[in-house]
Formats: C-alpha cells, sequence, structure tokens
C-alpha cells in the first residue's frame, strides 16, 4: 500500500446548481472521507472555487482528479500537497464571561496565541483565530478546560504557489 | 445536416409564435432530427405527452410496458444507429424505474437524453404525489443532468443535452422538467449546442505521442492489440482496419469491441476477458507491445492487474483521460479521437507481417478448438449446448445479424461464437451487467436498423426481468427474434456455485412457466426446441418469418463456460475446463 499524504484539491467550477452533488458523489464512490470542505466565490466572476482536504496516496489523487475533471461543470481541478500551497483555517471558541474574569489564564492564552476577541457580552465572549490546524487547535485544547461552550473551525482556505491560470483557459474558450 | 436544416426551415416562419414549454420540447428533439422514443407517460409529464400526440406525424413515441423497457429500448437504438436515443418518464417511479437503464448507459458510454416530468416547482421539496429528487439519485450515474423550472430554459437545455451526450465520450443525460415549465409558455428558436466552456470533449492529438507509439510499434517483435467500444463509438473501424493490416499485428476485442472488426477477419484472434479466447489471454502475458485501442482495461478484462501484461510496454489509444492509468500504467497514451490518431498513426508504421507470432497464436487457438469449442459446436452427448444454437444462427444469418444479448452464461456464448461482418452489431449490456436488457435493447435495435435481422439472446432468468416487453413487440409490430436459451438455472452463477460454492446451488435453480403459451398470449409465433435434430430447422423458421418470432431452446441444465479466468487470476492461467 502506498503512503497516504494530505492534498488539497481545488476544483474550480461553474456556479450552478449541484456541482457541489456531483463532485461529492465522486468521494463518495471511492469510499474516500473527506477531511473538510469550502466553498467560495473565486477570483473570476462566476466561478466557484471548491477546496476539499482529504488523505490519500499519490496514485488515488491523480486518477481522483481525473474523474473529477472529467465533470462538464467542472473547469479544471488539482491536487497539491501541504507545501505547494499557502493555507489557513479560522476556528471561533465561545467561553463563559465569568471564566474571562475569574480565571487570568484565560487572558494570557489569548495573548499568547494572537487570538481576536470578536465579542464580549455578560453572558459570554467569543473569540477568533485564523492560522495552521496546529495553532486553532492548541488553541482548543488550551481553552477546552476552562469550559468551551462552543466551538467550531472552518475548511481549509488555501491558495497555490504557483499560478494557476484559469482566467487564460477561459478567455481561449 | 441536410435533414436538420429541412426542419428547422418552416420554423422561421413562425419563429416568433408563443408556444408551451412542452411544445418546445417536442421542437427542440426535432431540432435535433430525433423523431423516434421510448416512453411511459404519467401525470407529470402529461403536457409533454399531449404535444407527442399533436405531433404524432413527424414524432413517433413508442410505448412501453415499463420505463426500465423503454431505456433499454433506446439503448439499443443509439448502439446500433449511434444516434441519441430518447426516453421519457413521469416523476417519482417513472424516473426512478430509469435508473438501471441510465446506470448502464453510463458504464457502457451510450448517448441518452432522458425527459422526465416533475412536479411543479411550488410542490418542489414537499414530498408531493410522485415527487422524487431524481437529479440527486440520477446524479452519480449521468454525464450531466438538470432540472428544468422555467419554459424558456428548455430550447438552449435540450441542445445543450444533445450536444453533452454525443459529443467526445457519449453517455446519458437526464433532463427532469417541472409541470409548471412544460405548461408555461416561451418564444422559442432553437439553437444547437456548439460548445460548453467548462467542457472538452476530446483532447488534442499530440503528434509527439503518435511517433513514439509508431517508434515502439515498428520495433515490436510480439505485438498485440486490443480494441473496444472506443473503435466503434468513434466510427474508426476502417483506420483501425488498415493500420493492423499494414503491421500485421494479432487483433482482439473486448466484449464491448465486437462487430468493430469482421470475425473472420485473418488478424481477428478473438475476444479478451474472463471468458474470452484462450490465446489473446495467453499472449496478453506473452506480447512485447500490448496496444489498446479505445477500451478501458475493464477488470473483467485484465483479472489480476498485478499480473497483467507486465512484460510489455502498454501503449494507449483513448478519448477520456481519465482512463489513461486508471487501471494499467502505460508506456505511451496517445489521447484523442481514434480516428485521427489511428489515421495519424498508419503513415507512420512500417509494414509487417509477424508470421512466427501469428503461429502462435493459431496453435492455442488448436487447443482451445479441440478442447472447448468443438464440444460446444459439435457436441456428440446428449443435451443441446448453447454454443451450438449461436453456430446454427450463424448458419442462417451468414454473420450478418445484429445479436442482442442478455447478462450471463448465453451471453458470453453469444460474444464467443456469433460471427459479424458488420460493426455495430453487437449489442450486450457490458459494464453494468443489467439481466432483463435484451429484450427492450432488441426491440429498439429493430427499429434503428428496420432492415437487418435483430436477434435477441436471452437466458430464462433475464428473459422474466423484462418480459412484459413482449406487450410492445405485440402493439409496434416488431418483427424481432428472440431466442431463449432455457437451462431452468440462473446459469453463470450456478457455474460460480458448482466451481467455487462446493455445488450449493442457493438459489439459481428455476421452475419456468410455459414460455411458449407466453408468447401466444401476445400473438408471437413460438417454438421449443429440445432436440438437436429440430434446432436446425427451427432456426430457419425463425430467420425466414417476417414478423417476430420466439425460440425456446432447452439446454443441457448444468453446461459451464470455458475457457475462465478465475477472479484473482492472472489472464494467462485461463482455464480450458
Amino acid at each position: 500500500m502506498e503512503e497516504n499524504k494530505t492534498y488539497t484539491i481545488s476544483v474550480y467550477t461553474e456556479n450552478n446548481l449541484g456541482v457541489m452533488n456531483r463532485i461529492s458523489g465522486i468521494f463518495l464512490k471511492r469510499h474516500i472521507n473527506l477531511e473538510s470542505i469550502t466553498a467560495s466565490q473565486s477570483e473570476i466572476e462566476n466561478v466557484f472555487r471548491f477546496v476539499f482536504v482529504i488523505k490519500i496516496s499519490e496514485v488515488r489523487v491523480r486518477k481522483l482528479v481525473g474523474q473529477i475533471e472529467k465533470q462538464i461543470e467542472v473547469i479544471r481541478a488539482y491536487a497539491h500537497t501541504d507545501d505547494e500551497t499557502i493555507y489557513q483555517e479560522s476556528a471561533m471558541y465561545k467561553l463563559s464571561s465569568d471564566s474571562l474574569f475569574d480565571e487570568r489564564q484565560i487572558q494570557n492564552i489569548i495573548k499568547n496565541s494572537h487570538a481576536n476577541i470578536v465579542t464580549v457580552s455578560r453572558d459570554s465572549f467569543v473569540i477568533e483565530k485564523t492560522g495552521r490546524r496546529h495553532e486553532t487547535e492548541q488553541l482548543y485544547q488550551d481553552l477546552k478546560p476552562h469550559g468551551l461552550l462552543q466551538f467550531v473551525r472552518s475548511g481549509r482556505i488555501s491558495v497555490t504557489k504557483e499560478p494557476m491560470r484559469i482566467s487564460e483557459m477561459l478567455t481561449d474558450f | 445536416m441536410e435533414n436538420q436544416t429541412q426542419i428547422l426551415a418552416p420554423k422561421k416562419a413562425i419563429e416568433k409564435a408563443t408556444i408551451s414549454g412542452a411544445e418546445a420540447v417536442i421542437r427542440s428533439l426535432l431540432a435535433e432530427n430525433a423523431t423516434l422514443g421510448y416512453g411511459y407517460p404519467g401525470g407529470a409529464i402529461m403536457p409533454v405527452y399531449d404535444e407527442i400526440y399533436k405531433y404524432q406525424d413527424k414524432f413517433t413515441h413508442i410505448l412501453t410496458r415499463h420505463e426500465q423497457g423503454a431505456i433499454h429500448a433506446a439503448q439499443g437504438f443509439a448502439r446500433v444507429t449511434g444516434k441519441t436515443g430518447i426516453v421519457f418518464a413521469t416523476s417519482g417511479p417513472g424516473a426512478t424505474n430509469l435508473v438501471t437503464g441510465i446506470a448502464d448507459a453510463q458504464i457502457d458510454s451510450t448517448p441518452l437524453v432522458c425527459i422526465t416530468g416533475q412536479v411543479a416547482s411550488h410542490l418542489l421539496g414537499t414530498d408531493a404525489f410522485q415527487e422524487t429528487d431524481i437529479v440527486g439519485i440520477s446524479t452519480p450515474v449521468t454525464k450531466w443532468n438538470y432540472q428544468i423550472t422555467k419554459a424558456e430554459e428548455i430550447p438552449s437545455i435540450i441542445a445543450k443535452a444533445f450536444y453533452i451526450a454525443k459529443s467526445g465520450r457519449p453517455g446519458p443525460v437526464l433532463i427532469d422538467i417541472t409541470k409548471d415549465a412544460q405548461m408555461g409558455s416561451l418564444d422559442f428558436s432553437y439553437e444547437k449546442c456548439k460548445g460548453i466552456r467548462s467542457y472538452k470533449p476530446k483532447p488534442e492529438m499530440d503528434i509527439n505521442q503518435v511517433k513514439a507509439a509508431s517508434h515502439i510499434i515498428n520495433s515490436a517483435k510480439k505485438p498485440f492489440i486490443v480494441m473496444g467500444q472506443g473503435v466503434i463509438l468513434g466510427t474508426a473501424e476502417q483506420e483501425l482496419k488498415a493500420f493492423i493490416e499494414k503491421a500485421g499485428i494479432p487483433t482482439a476485442s473486448t466484449a464491448l469491441g465486437l462487430s468493430g472488426l469482421e470475425s473472420n477477419h485473418p488478424l481477428h484472434v478473438g475476444m479478451v476477458g474472463m471468458h474470452g479466447h484462450y490465446a489473446p489471454n495467453v499472449k496478453t502475458n506473452d506480447c512485447d507491445v500490448l496496444i489498446a485501442i479505445g477500451m478501458r482495461f475493464d477488470d473483467r478484462v485484465t483479472g489480476d492487474l498485478n499480473r497483467y501484461a507486465k512484460q510489455a510496454k502498454i501503449i494507449h489509444f483513448e478519448l477520456d483521460p481519465a482512463e489513461v492509468d486508471k487501471n494499467v500504467k502505460t508506456d505511451v497514451a496517445v489521447l484523442g479521437d481514434v480516428k485521427e490518431t489511428l489515421a495519424a498513426l498508419l503513415p507512420l508504421v512500417e509494414k509487417k507481417e509477424h508470421q512466427k507470432w501469428h503461429q502462435e497464436f493459431k496453435d492455442l487457438y488448436a487447443i482451445e478448438y479441440n478442447k472447448v469449442i468443438k464440444p460446444q459446436l459439435e457436441p456428440t452427448k446428449e443435451g443441446l449446448t448453447m454454443g451450438e444454437v449461436i453456430e446454427g444462427i450463424n448458419k442462417e444469418t451468414n454473420g450478418n445479424a445484429v445479436i442482442v444479448s442478455d447478462v450471463g452464461q448465453h451471453q458470453m456464448f453469444a460474444c464467443r461464437y456469433a460471427k459479424f461482418t458488420n460493426t455495430r452489431s453487437q449489442v450486450t449490456s457490458g459494464g453494468l451487467g443489467t439481466m432483463g436488457f435484451a429484450l427492450p435493447a432488441a426491440i429498439g435495435a429493430k427499429m434503428g436498423l428496420p432492415d437487418r435481422e435483430v436477434i435477441a439472446i436471452i437466458g430464462d432468468g433475464g428473459y422474466q426481468m423484462n418480459i412484459q416487453e413482449l406487450g410492445t413487440i405485440f402493439q409496434t409490430k416488431t418483427p424481432v427474434k428472440i431466442v431463449v436459451l432455457n437451462n431452468s438455472f440462473l446459469g453463470m452463477v450456478r457455474q460460480w456455485q458448482e466451481l467455487f460454492f462446493d455445488k450449493r446451488y442457493a438459489s439459481t435453480e428455476m421452475v419456468n412457466p410455459n414460455f411458449v403459451k407466453i408468447a401466444e398470449g401476445y400473438d408471437i409465433t413460438a417454438r421449443k426446441v429440445s432436440k438437436r435434430e429440430n434446432l436446425q430447422k427451427s432456426i430457419q423458421e425463425m430467420v425466414a418469418s417476417k414478423e417476430s418470432y420466439f425460440l425456446e431452446v432447452v439446454i443441457e441444465k448444468e453446461g459451464n463456460v470455458f475457457p475462465m479466468v478465475p477472479t484473482g487470476a492472472a489472464v494467462s492461467e485461463c482455464r480450458l475446463s
């Protein structure tokens, strides 16, 4: 068995209904679990960009990208390793306001993690941290003993170090 | 193209006329030169059926007895004509009954446009009567699908559907139209789709890859070709023949590639795969260059991939980039339309004979002939064999018939022994292996090629999976010939039970009804043969008949298909018994 690596799959698609279903079906058919998903408008008007993170072997990822690209509404699909991309994710942490005042430790955690305080109310406060997985994870571990009311982490967003040349492909059409 | 102008011409005069969405469906089909469709009406598609009624002088609708019958008939039509098959069904169960056929068309690359009715858009997601998410259900098995909720979308989406279904590697497209879109109105004008920016149907040929392939082919001592359905879909039969004749290369076919090269061609060495011929299977692991043309290295073709042609350089001529290196790693991949790439290859290859290499195939054929083929085609023991029935059909048709086979043992006998002289004459459910395919597919094939003899070869199991389509034959008087090879078993499963499950025949023995009486109920002339001396005479009578004809042949109960490459074995470990 070939070793699994983390790949960021970037898929440029038309902004049409059902495209997400079509792509996610390709993962499902191959029994590939998604680590994360993000979808948004890309740099090109009416072109969507999906970012999937999966753990898979190099041989399989190449075939997978081929199957994704085959879909009619997919413009291009790419697979990149972590060192080929610049990537981030965002996490939000909601805690009880009492802990902020009662436990001085929390203030240090926030300061050291370079997280932002998004909102503070009488009952609770929310902080936000953007960074690599190990950074948001570290903050999660640090805050957990102090009673997290809510925690959520976004999927990976990523841009590549190399140019993508999607606009040129579309102009060529 | 001329036809299209004729259809489009009168439309100009009334171009500004506002018509209903349902009428736009039919007008769009006519603009695509589609004049025949198969289907089954129901609530959510009734406006379209109302227009089918009004346009019946221009558009023929065949009412099948089940939506699955409709889609397999459209597949049969598409496979023999190369045109896009048209299917109609209503929402809910009508649409879900198409799913097997859609999946079958997807895996066998058959162009289809399926039009399903859907509940009105304001009811979507309310679990309305006969509402089902057919777009969601069909997504993994369609090349493309789309839900239309506004009448004005109809012409452009249908144009796109035809373009996608037929271009590049063909496949099924499903268009789901809400009832309010069918009943809404639009200013109709039709423009054929010429391209979609996110979709590139054919990769461009790279002449350097063709040259690289030619160098390997020219220096090969033991080259071997496996051709697939891509040759037929790409109408590259002549290009293939010119190439193999110049390069003198033994050529085998996959099951779906059969008839792309005539069976009696001196370079045709038979079929590869699990029940393929002995020589091409064994020689796959002996050749020095394996040239795959329009085929996809299906597991039924390759057996154990770790022991598949490892000694050979692999050249793959292929249209679909996702197929390259999917199962077998290639040394040279020649992407593009095989009609173009083979034509470009021809002047680059040297004239060769490879006589000694051919002799090796002949020697292996002799072994297979004595051990397997002769006992099948000229049996001396009691009990009719499937092989002798196919051979009997060959004798009467001279290989000019279209053979539509179902799935199972009889299918393998049909693929192994039926003779073909014309392309697009072998119709079977290959990739999906859909039992019940042949009877409706034969109806569509006969309608597509009314001047050709169309013979369906079906087992007693598969026959009963869509037996209701006898009603379609009865109503349309389509002169399809039906041969049921009846061994009172689900023969292929029984064979595996015999070989791999110590003869525990779990649910494979069938107690069958009187098939002759059933056929006669539909006014189809029917015969049952159980003795060898009556076989040829009955086949003769069947082929001579101008009307549909049913022939049941009672086959030995526990016959097996050999050669066989058992699952997990290498192709060269092909068993003769």
